[in-house]
Parts: structure tokens; sequence; C-alpha cells
């Protein structure tokens, strides 16, 4: 027979580290991974609604009659058996639900990443991670900062920042007032900051949120669901950027 | 080779611990990384001075032992493990940071040694199939498709060195316990408790205080058996159809 003993052991040299229970009932529900898929699910809301978003602010191009047309049948769509406006609220609704889930979930996530790591490398090297997906976490923060201000803009109170065209024929008008609003080069900027951080998130959370749903098992799932990402990023970001850029040069007005 | 060596040094769990600089010469490039730890560790027997802890075993890239966080990269440069990274790798008169894996699920018992014990427990709460011990069974009892033997083949060959949860930000084993769900997942033995399996291993990763994953995929990069980031897709896929199944 053996005897084996562990000679550190022996010399008492280790010290012995607190070791952790194993888990008692276990619930799927209760996972980090149930977190992840909650964020995924209320992403791919997000990405349902700018794609509508999209739609309608490139009608902008069709004119003012087309744009505000537009703008008033999305308060009328389905009269009169949804109340005016009725579409609108039920979407912002299912919008404000996903994105409480959406921010309340990265922000525990984010929280137990950095408790999983309290002391920090001297040096790390990234190697294999975009700058989309380190980008993430404050980039989510700048898209969330830029809402707030697209919403009082836009939505909630409605203001212009253009000195030139003020009073209620250019706020309560919406064409009139994106034309007045994105004339004003700064405010066209920030929105292109948003964009570039809108495209960043989307590069990562497409891909992202599919992995995170088991859709990727392959290599090649893996590389079409990248190459979505890309796609999405660029339609979507490049499609919202086109009305505020040919507003600032001129050709929507 | 003359190398300048800065290492963390840490005399036990409950001791701070900091960066110490050395330096070594004479080094061949034909030397492992460990090797080249051992002669300055030689040095330092022969100064009266104590030496740097570090772990290893077969030091033939199987055991899963080794690993050491290499001027910011897991397991050094190269894809392999740290025992397996030669010296040829780095340039003479070169500075190299050599710290120890950090998570807080593995804390340093000493120096560079980390405690994986979290790997263990996680193992031990699913990462495994219940049959009965007996006499083998005929090898072709049981059919396995190709394909699902090559995939349970190749994640199988995850050593649990820890190297994912080193590179990952978020300090996630989302990797390792992925590598573990697939390989059994794809096999007729393992289907009895893939739900409870994955939704166990699961809560027990979470438990030990590892991150959730970002799918950035540092891990896959980090990983010398090359495991690739799909198996924590299927990690996800196999949670979600645990929770469909109610569990």
């Amino acid at each position: 027979m053996l005897a084996v003993q562990e000679p550190a052991l022996a010399a008492g040299t280790v010290t012995c580290v607190a070791t952790t229970s194993l888990v008692k009932g276990a619930r799927a529900s209760r996972s980090t991974i149930a977190l992840k898929m909650m964020m995924a699910g209320s992403g791919l809301i997000f990405i349902g609604f700018v794609l509508l978003h999209m739609y309608g602010n490139l009608r902008a191009f069709w004119g003012h009659d087309d744009f505000d047309r537009y703008a008033e049948g999305l308060r009328t769509f389905g009269t009169p058996d949804l109340p005016y406006g009725g579409l609108l609220w039920i979407i912002r609704i299912v919008l404000i639900v996903s994105l409480v889930i959406h921010v309340w979930s990265a922000a525990t996530l984010w929280r137990r990443a950095k408790r999983a790591r309290t002391v920090k490398y001297q040096v790390k090297k990234n190697k294999a991670s975009t700058t989309s997906s380190r980008m993430m976490r404050w980039g989510g923060v700048t898209i969330l900062l830029f809402l707030i201000w697209h919403l009082l803009e836009f939505t909630i109170v409605k203001v212009s920042v253009n000195p030139d065209h003020q009073g209620a024929n250019v706020t309560q008008d919406p064409y009139n007032l994106i034309v007045a609003s994105f004339q004003v080069w700064w405010l066209t900027l920030i929105y292109l900051v948003a964009m570039a951080a809108l495209a960043m998130h989307l590069h990562h959370g497409v891909w992202s949120a599919s992995q995170t749903l088991g859709l990727t098992n392959s290599e090649r799932s893996r590389v079409f669901t990248k190459r979505l990402g890309i796609l999405a990023a660029v339609v979507i970001a490049g499609g919202f950027s086109l009305v505020p850029i040919f507003v600032l040069v001129g050709v929507i007005s | 080779m003359r190398l300048t060596l800065k290492i963390w040094r840490q005399p036990d769990a409950a001791t701070a611990g900091a960066m110490h600089t050395y330096d070594v010469d004479d080094i061949s490039s034909d030397m492992s990384f460990l090797e080249m730890l051992d002669v300055l560790n030689e040095q330092l027997n022969a100064k009266g001075e104590e030496p740097i802890a570090f772990d290893s075993d077969c030091r033939e890239g199987i055991c899963g032992m080794c690993g050491l966080m290499i001027n910011g990269e897991a397991h050094g440069p190269v894809t392999t493990t740290t025992c397996q990274l030669h010296m040829r790798s780095f340039t003479d008169g070169e500075t190299i940071t050599v710290e120890p894996w950090r998570a807080d699920a593995f804390p340093v018992i000493k120096d560079l040694v980390v405690d994986r014990g979290a790997f263990d427990r996680i193992i031990q709460s699913g990462g495994y199939i219940s049959v009965n011990t007996g006499a083998a069974p005929d090898a072709h009892a049981m059919p396995v498709p190709k394909d699902h033997a090559d995939r349970a083949f190749d994640v199988a060959t995850c050593i649990g060195c820890g190297a994912c949860v080193a590179a990952c930000p978020n300090g996630s084993a989302s990797l390792f316990v992925g590598a573990k769900i697939t390989h059994l997942g794809e096999l007729p033995q393992g289907q009895a408790e893939r739900d409870t399996r994955v939704v166990s291993m699961t809560a027990q990763h979470d438990h030990e205080g590892f991150g959730g994953c970002t799918n950035i995929g540092e891990c896959a990069a980090a990983c010398p058996k090359e495991i690739p980031l799909d198996v924590i897709s299927q990690l996800n896929r196999d949670l979600r159809t645990a929770l469909r199944h109610g569990h």
C-alpha cells in the first residue's frame, strides 16, 4: 500500500483557504444567465423599435406634409378601436418595461463583474475583444443620457435649440422642429456621437444577444451573427444619421 | 538571455502582496518558462531567500496545474500552457511581468499560487454522469454520431487551468462551465442529467463569485486548448431548455 503524504501539508505551510459550500436547490431563473437572457430579450425589442423609428425618420426625405401626416398617423392608428395615441402608448409601455429590465440587469451584472475581480492586474492585454464589446457599459450609459435629452427635446418638452426658429409653429410641428434643430451644428454633432455609441452597442449587442440566447452553437453561426451585428450597426446608426446630416447641409429644409 | 522579472510576491492569503523585481542571466531560449523560474528560485535559495511559489505538475501541457499571467496574457504570448511556453518567445533584455490569476473566486494562497477549488466544486455540483460501475460495456453498445463524438472530444480537452477566468474582464468561468456542459451534453450518457447539470453548475458558478459573461471572447483567445466560444452559447441554450422544462 502506498502512503501518500502531501509534503507541503505535512510541513504546515499551506494556508487553508475557506471552502465555500455547494449550492442546494438551484433555480435556473436565479442564475446570471437568466439575467443575461433578460438583457438580450429586451435588447431585441429595442432593435425592433429603432428600426421602426428609423423608418419614420427617413420619411423626412418625402417633405413636410408627408412627415407630419405620418406623425399624426401614428397617433390615429387603429382609431376608433384604439383611443387617440393608443398605439404609441402601448409601444411606450413595452419600451419602458424593456428599459427597466435592460438597465437593471446590466447594472446587476456590472456590479457582479466588479466584485469578481477586486484586485486588478498590473498589466492586462486585450487579445480578442473588440472596442465595441469593451464599450458596452459606458456606451450604454452614453445612450441612456442621450435618450433622456432626446425625449426632453422632441417628445416631452419639445424645445427648439435654434435661436432663429422659435415659437409654437416650430415646436408643435414635428417636421419644422427637426429641421430647425439640426440646422444647429452642435446638436447634429451630439446626435452623430450618440449614433456612433449606438452603432458600437449594436455591433457587439446583436452578436452577444444571439450568443446569450444560445443561437450560435457553431463556428458558422458565430461568424454569421458577428456579421449581422456589423450590418445592424451600419444600417441603423447610418439610417438615423442621414436626416440630421441632410438637414445640416441644407438638402432637407 | 538576460531578463528582468517583475513578480508578484505574497507570503500568504492574509498578508498583502507586492511586485518584486529580479534579474536573471544565462537563460537558455530552450528553457520553458517554468524552468526559467526554477533557475531564479535556485538563485534565491542560494542567497537564503524564500523561493517563489508557483504551481506545476506534468509540465507537458496536459494537467492544467500551471498558469501564470505573463505580460498581461494568461499563459503568455503563445497559445499553450505556461509549462509549454518557451523562453524563445521572449527577447533578450526584456522585462516580464508575472502575476497570479486574478479572481476573487481564485484567492491567492502564496505568491503565484491560487486556490482553484471553485472549479472542483463546480464539477462536484454536476460535472459528471451517474452510472453504475461494473464491467465496461461493449464499445458498440451505445452508438454516438461522429460529429457529436468529435465535438465532445474537442471540448473535453479543457484541463481546467483557469486561464479563461484569468483573461475575462468580468472574472467569468463561462468557458469552463460551457466546455463541461457541451462535453457531457453531446454524449448519450449525459442526457439523463442534462437539465439538472446545467442548472446546478451555473448556480455553483454564480455562488463562487465568478462574474457573468459578456461574450467578448478574451477567454477563448487565452485558452491553451482552444475551446471555442460557442460552448458558452451551448451552455446558455441548455439553461434555456432547463428553464422551459421548469427547473
